[in-house]
């Protein structure tokens, strides 16, 4: 996929999800290239802020827009590339500064790995899966959010931005719970 | 490491180590700042390393920064390890 293309979905991806891109244009061109050039040697456009291992299954977490933009945003006003930011970061983009690391260290451990067992094939894939399933079971305790315009459901620490289905506001977003 | 690249410089008081992604838009900042400020130092894009050396340096730049994430600069072999892109932490540190 050409920068260009890969531009054009993660302005498609901001724009749904109520973010905006890297305000700065030197940090966007340098990040759409590193998608661009992940894609190729991966398959898949890992984040380029992270080292990936070439597995869907462990760089799953990472393929951009990664597992932790939203908290992310809703913490910072930043992913931990800065390629999607929030309206007041895009605002006053001189508060724009490297962010700590929320991938968990057992996430990218598991992922380094299975990096290693590929290459001396020390530890049998089925026990890497479930390690990394394990991991990612503690997400049950996310809140989930429901917009009470359209009826969309989303699991994050706090509503959206904009419903990404309806753009109902984010006061618009009620905390769900089943049963 | 002798995987390390030098990039020369005027500025050489401190050894100056970073480990970088040569897709990271962070990493290529801190390169062009410590080219700015014409401070010596050597990298390495971990991501273009052979597995074997991509474990190894993994674990050695995890000594300094146990979040293995990027960048990673290290000063004097360990005094003061700057994790990110800290433009005003770097300035006061290295010059």
């Amino acid at each position: 996929m050409s920068t260009t293309d890969i531009l054009t979905r993660m302005e498609t991806d901001a724009a749904e999800n109520g973010y905006y891109l890297c305000p700065d244009k030197e940090l966007l061109d340098d990040l759409i290239d590193g998608l661009s050039t992940n894609e190729e040697r991966y398959g898949y456009g890992s984040c380029p802020c992270r080292v990936a291992v070439g597995s869907k299954t462990y760089d799953g977490d990472i393929i951009c827009p990664c597992e932790y933009r939203d908290a992310d945003v809703d913490e910072f006003g930043m992913c931990f590339c800065a390629l999607f930011v929030s309206k007041e970061m895009m605002d006053d983009p001189s508060r724009m500064s490297s962010i700590p690391e929320r991938r968990p260290p057992e996430v990218q451990k598991a992922a380094m790995e299975y990096d290693g067992a590929m290459e001396e094939s020390k530890i049998p894939m089925h026990q890497l899966k479930d390690d990394i399933i394990s991991v990612k079971d503690r997400k049950n305790s996310i809140p989930v959010w429901r917009c009470e315009v359209c009826g969309y459901l989303c699991a994050r620490e706090y509503p959206p931005p904009i419903c990404p289905i309806c753009k109902a506001k984010a006061e618009r977003f009620q905390q769900f719970s089943f049963g | 490491m002798n995987c390390m690249k030098n990039v020369p410089g005027k500025n050489c008081g401190h050894h100056v180590a970073i480990y970088t992604l040569s897709t990271c838009g962070w990493c290529k900042k801190l390169k062009r700042l410590l080219k700015a400020l014409d401070i010596e130092y050597e990298y390495v894009d971990v991501d273009l390393l052979p597995k074997s050396e991509k474990e190894k340096i993994m674990k050695e730049a995890g000594k300094h920064n146990p979040r293995e994430s990027f960048p990673t600069l290290v000063v004097d072999h360990g005094k003061e390890v700057i994790v990110g892109f800290k433009k005003d932490r770097i300035r006061e540190v290295l010059l």
